[in-house]
């Protein structure tokens, strides 16, 4: 195992299983990642927040040892995923954004397949497969073929399918989106014992409350630049503030209505369907609009979450 | 139990680990990674295996009867002088052996390369092991000439059951169908995985391409009996080179020793020249 040659990563190297320095990936004259910088240490569960097109599953790639860098430094385990791109992913577990599981093949094969690309033996890989069925909760559906299986089966076989190898670090990229929720709470709750067993999972998704779930610290990216990093509780301490009051006033009024509620609370946001009041007590500021005069449709009262760090830092909504 | 089991194998640092290291995968992988990917491709081989016996024995049964059985009756009555001294179903045996792999060279490299890379994506899993776009490639080119290699035997053993293999060095048809279907194959598999939407081209391919190439390469005359202007047809071939050289092979065609090198020569020309140009292709369409 060599180091990499530039003495500052050399010695993030040691600490962190992943260290990336000044991370760029150009398309042409498009930056979709623009100087990013983070650093994770092993057993760490970090997470890239951002919307689609954010930049985060090009970052994911080039952690992946898949995708050439345009400049910066990058280092998995202390190896440069473009000059030692087998002896990278020999380490990782990579559950893509789009599933591609071989659909020709049964299920428990195609674990078996995918563990003789680590060049594993069969003596290994057979009861292998089958702690990971049962891993995946999918050991009834061994000798079904892939096409078979519902989306959320689908996600959990390739996530197994990814832990053939005992990985050390886990990548995955949107684990759950097109999940219906009963199927998300499932996969939460499998990736949750990874994290507890002690696997760093590395994880972008444009969920919230999954980011909240499943993130000890986590990276907000939004046109391939970091807009804040910390953990998911930080992150709402400094750029949130405890409570949200939503009112909705009907789509008519929410855009004139601001006006009126100036005042209240630290902070206000007027979105097309709502208003957002900021304030440490929630249900103090609605009394506040009641003394005001006036009557929202509805109201309600909330913990500040990821989502409103991330209106407040871009603007914008995470899902569009 | 099991869970647990399957928890504590992902290796959580300290953890007892029971696969072999990461630095074995990969020093494995950078050596037999090719082979580990050709596994892949013929285990779902496997799942149309009966597709592949059927292409061997199926085909050439059908073709034999009709045209070496069938159609020689009225040719073979004008004498066997236009066809090297041997029967009109010697003659059309080894251009139909190797017409078949070739074909099946058409659909091998084709569609599967578009199910790799967009249909279903299904180098992508692969391309997150430790495995290389090259091996992957390299991989299914393995797991393809295992195919021609078995379609031919068992076309060839046809052929020998209908007594159309007098020359003992007959079975030497075999790799010379393969070597045929590699040279044809391997440039399409380049052209195959450089297309982003499939818009026709394959099907233009088999009509334009493979259907005038089976019918202008000596496969039903010998190539001398065509006018000048298509016999060029048959030189850029793979399919004529190919059946020259299985006719050498089944029953003693004789020709210039030079003419047998270039037959030889062009193949692997053209299969070299095809590796070459798809090594390039997945690399770049999978390490951007």
């Amino acid at each position: 195992m060599s180091g990499v040659s530039n003495d500052d990563s050399h010695d993030h190297s040691q600490r962190y299983v992943i260290s990336a320095t000044n991370l760029t990936k150009k398309y042409g004259d498009f930056t979709a990642v623009d100087d990013i910088s983070f650093h994770v240490p092993a057993g760490e569960s970090f997470g890239l927040l951002g919307p689609n097109g954010a930049g985060k599953s090009t970052t994911m790639r080039m952690i992946g040892g898949v995708s050439q860098r345009t400049s910066g430094s990058l280092s998995i385990m202390g190896l440069d995923p473009e000059q030692h791109g087998p002896e990278v992913r020999a380490h990782l577990g990579v559950v893509p954004q789009q599933d591609n599981l071989d659909e020709e093949l049964k299920v428990r094969d195609n674990l078996l397949v995918y563990g003789r690309y680590f060049g594993l033996p069969m003596s290994y890989l057979k009861p292998r497969a089958d702690e990971l069925l049962e891993f995946a909760q999918l050991t009834d559906k061994a000798k079904a073929k892939v096409d078979a299986l519902s989306g959320g089966m689908k996600r959990r076989l390739t996530i197994a399918r990814s832990l053939i190898n005992e990985p050390s670090i886990l990548l995955l990229d949107e684990p759950t989106t097109g999940l219906d929720p009963q199927a998300r709470h499932i996969l939460w709750d499998r990736l949750f014992r990874l994290k507890e067993a002690g696997t760093t999972l590395i994880l972008t998704t444009h969920y919230m409350d999954e980011a909240e779930q499943l993130c000890d610290r986590l990276i907000v990216v939004d046109k391939g630049r970091i807009m804040a990093e910390g953990s998911p509780a930080s992150l709402i301490r400094e750029y949130s503030t405890r409570e949200v009051l939503e009112l909705r006033f009907g789509s008519e009024r929410n855009a004139t209505v601001g006006a009126e509620l100036e005042g209240i609370g630290e902070r206000l946001e007027t979105l097309p369907d709502r208003v957002l009041v900021y304030a440490h007590d929630g249900e103090a500021a609605l009394e506040q609009v009641h003394a005001r005069g006036l009557h929202p449709l509805t109201s309600l009262v909330r913990r500040s979450s990821l989502e409103d760090v991330f209106l407040r830092l871009t603007g914008r909504s995470l899902v569009d | 139990m099991t869970e647990q089991a399957a928890l504590t194998g992902t290796a959580a640092p300290g953890a007892p680990r029971r696969a072999h290291s990461p630095a074995v995968s990969a020093a494995r992988a950078r050596r037999w990674g090719a082979f580990y990917y050709a596994e892949q491709v013929l285990r779902v081989m496997k799942g149309y295996g009966w597709t592949i016996v059927m292409y061997g024995v199926g085909q050439p049964v059908a073709y034999l009867f009709a045209m070496g059985v069938g159609l020689a009756t009225l040719v073979d009555t004008r004498g066997a002088a236009g066809f090297g001294g041997v029967s009109y179903l010697a003659f059309i045996a080894p251009a139909l052996l190797i017409s078949a792999a070739v074909m099946a060279a058409a659909n091998e490299f084709t569609f599967p390369v578009m199910d790799g890379f967009k249909w279903r994506r299904v180098y992508y899993g692969p391309h997150a092991s430790p495995l290389t776009p090259e091996q992957i490639a390299a991989g299914q080119i393995i797991a393809v000439t295992v195919r021609f290699l078995l379609q031919s035997a068992i076309y060839f053993a046809v052929v020998a059951l209908f007594g159309a293999s007098p020359s003992g060095w007959g079975w030497l048809s075999v790799p010379v169908a393969t070597l045929a279907g590699l040279s044809f194959g391997l440039p399409l598999m380049a052209y195959a995985a450089s297309i982003k939407n499939d818009k026709g081209q394959f099907a233009m391919v088999m009509r334009f391409i493979v259907m005038p190439l089976f019918l202008f390469s000596g496969t039903f005359f010998p190539l001398e009996t065509l006018p000048l202007g298509v016999r060029w047809v048959g030189w850029i071939s793979p399919i004529w080179h190919g059946t020259e050289l299985g006719r050498m092979a089944t029953y003693g065609y004789q020709e210039p020793p030079a003419v047998t090198a270039v037959h030889l020569l062009f193949l692997v020309a053209l299969a070299v020249a095809g590796w070459i140009l798809t090594k390039r292709q997945f690399a770049k369409r999978m390490g951007s």
